[in-house]
């Protein structure tokens, strides 16, 4: 047996181990977010949001139609993604008990983890390709492809939360099984899924790979569906990876407005989940 | 046809009275959700299908073997050869890994089992915030910060150290393997370091308890109870981290240098699966180079595939608490 002395110095080496972890984590956060802030403020202007990109060396110019094309993009996805993604959640929580469930439930984790830049493939052969042009279509079904099994996963867990006395109690007064479910449960569920709904579509602003051959980019404002269009993150990409000093600021700006827009959806997402605990005690 | 559900309502002390419910909506409700579950299915076999589609003119045209194993990249002489790629992706996840797994797993069990309590919330809610950025401005801050820095302090100074090694040799220009290797690190830390905090909470308490009662100290229970029994879905929250990894698309070829070549040095541009496939895809040209690339994509979701079903499968066997041998 090693001496307490010695068992003591071994046990505070890890803990200070230990805590290296969390600052080696904390580290990068801390940086990311203050130079996103910081570089990015400087080229906040009402303008900012509202022009189109101008060109290199010319000054002002905005990301309004990348924000925009993001905003149509995200609506895209949603519309495809959200009774897909939910039903299958319902589904899951109120029949997949079985076998058939199982499977299901082991598929939507997989699927979870597939690479964006994979899906955006799919859609490029399954909308791109018969079309025959990029579009923002393409770009929304990308994105839908990703928010689906997300979305499945949470609408499980919050409705698998809702008690079973509420159920029993609908059916013995005679309710139908699918206006309980419909009534009952989806609604008593309902906080639960627009968090992860707002969780959803904030990863789905987020994302850039699949955008890249899907709805492509757009110089100009658009609002068709059928049409290539612009988005908030392949612009930071594009700005990014430019020669330009002056394109390189406006990516630092454009990344600031990025992360306040996806910081205000999980923020909500949040709220809105404290409340329905809250109301739950 | 079954008969139409009947329900009995009793009256006060009147004759009994039957309500008859239609059946029609709850089968319709039925059959609407289970066609929504098995769309779940239904995606799954879309990505496959699809990817088989447009890839299997490059596997005809190039082979297999010759794909997979090519060491040359040349769309414009119609040469494809996947082994660049596969290596970026494999040598920058495994960087990822290395750095990724200590850091996360030490975070973890300094927030559960070591640190004060305090600590707990706010550290996890910057954890939540770190999962929650998007990977273009990790490729942002890669770029204009981790970049210049690795190239101005790290890299060099790795070079003095390790020198005689062939990993640390050749210019250092900052882009590279090692970039995108730290960059995925920071990426996969949330997941691996979220998983790693559920797969404790699931460690029975009086594992631990027994440990610190014989008189062990925190890291001695830590060390003889509580890693022995959490290994598996440690090991399953690495996996998701390295799947997580593999695909990782827009940081990565921010930062790696997209030279299709392999080199032995760490320091060395390169290039990854996502990354060729980010790039060209949208300027290819010809069914081949476009075949070649979905190929890519194809190997890459079999790969992440074979890794998280192996993930969830061990994560799922340490939450069930499935007996261990305490190794």
């Amino acid at each position: 047996m090693r001496s307490l002395g010695w068992r003591r110095f071994v046990n505070r080496f890890w803990t200070v181990a230990s805590a290296a972890g969390v600052v080696a984590a904390l580290v990068p956060l801390a940086s990311l977010l203050w130079l996103v802030v910081s570089h990015g403020a400087a080229g906040l202007s009402l303008g900012f949001f509202t022009n189109l990109p101008a060109p290199v060396g010319e000054t002002g110019g905005g990301v309004g139609n990348g924000i925009l094309g993001t905003l149509l993009l995200v609506a895209l996805a949603s519309v495809i993604a959200l009774p897909v993604g939910i039903g299958a959640g319902v589904f899951l929580a109120e029949k997949g008990n079985g076998r058939a469930g199982d499977v299901i439930r082991f598929v939507t984790e997989v699927l979870s983890g597939v690479p964006s830049i994979v899906i955006g493939i799919v859609a490029y052969g399954l909308v791109v390709a018969p079309m025959k042009r990029f579009s923002a279509l393409a770009g929304g079904f990308a994105l839908a492809l990703l928010m689906v099994p997300t979305l499945a996963r949470s609408t499980e867990e919050f409705v698998r939360l809702v008690p079973g006395a509420l159920r029993e109690a609908s059916l013995a007064l005679g309710v139908p099984k699918w206006k309980t479910s419909l009534l009952v449960i989806l609604r008593t569920a309902a906080g639960g899924i627009i968090t992860a709904v707002l969780l959803a579509v904030a990863r789905a602003a987020g994302e850039t790979a699949p955008l890249l051959f899907t709805a492509l980019n757009n110089q100009y404002w658009n609002f068709r569906a059928d049409q290539p269009t612009a988005s908030l993150t392949v612009q930071i990409f594009n700005y990014a990876i430019s020669p330009y000093e002056d394109w390189h600021n406006k990516a630092w700006t454009a990344a600031l407005v990025l992360l306040l827009l996806v910081g205000l959806l999980n923020l909500l997402a949040r709220l809105l989940s404290r409340n329905r605990m809250e109301g739950a005690r | 046809m079954p008969p139409p559900t009947e329900i009995a309502v009793v009256g006060g002390g009147g004759p009994l009275a039957r309500a008859r419910v239609s059946p029609w909506g709850d089968r319709a409700w039925g059959l609407g959700v289970s066609v929504l579950g098995a769309s779940i299915l239904v995606v799954a076999g879309l990505i496959l299908a699809e990817l088989s589609g447009v890839s299997v003119v490059a596997w005809r045209k190039l082979g297999l073997l010759p794909f997979l194993f090519g060491t040359d990249w040349d769309p414009v002489q119609d040469r494809f050869g996947a082994l660049p790629f596969i290596y970026g992706t494999v040598v920058t996840s495994l960087i990822a890994i290395l750095v990724a797994v200590p850091v996360s797993v030490g975070l973890a069990l300094f927030l559960s089992e070591m640190g004060p309590k305090p600590l707990k919330r706010p550290v996890g809610f910057a954890i939540e915030v770190l999962a929650a950025i998007p990977s273009v401005i990790f490729g942002l801050w890669g770029l204009f910060v981790m970049v210049p820095w690795l190239r101005g302090t790290v890299e060099p100074a790795l070079q003095v150290a390790f020198g005689f090694l062939p990993l640390f040799q050749g210019p250092t220009i900052g882009l590279g393997y090692l970039a995108a290797g730290l960059i995925l690190a920071v990426m996969i830390l949330p997941t691996i370091a979220s998983v790693t905090l559920e797969v404790l909470k699931t460690v029975p308490l009086p594992l631990k308890e027994g440990a610190l009662a014989l008189g062990a100290t925190r890291w001695e229970a830590i060390r003889m109870s509580v890693l022995p029994y959490a290994r598996p879905g440690i090991v399953g929250a690495a996996l998701l981290g390295l799947g997580r990894a593999l695909g990782e698309t827009m940081a990565v070829t921010m930062v790696i240098g997209n030279s299709p070549e392999i080199h032995a040095s760490l320091f060395a541009p390169g290039y990854s699966l996502p990354a060729v496939i980010a790039n060209e895809f949208a300027e290819a040209t010809g069914d081949v180079h476009i075949g070649a690339l979905a190929a890519l994509g194809l190997v890459l979701f079999g790969i992440t595939v074979l890794l998280n079903a192996l993930a969830q499968l061990l994560i799922r066997a340490v939450n069930r608490g499935m007996p261990r041998r305490a190794a």
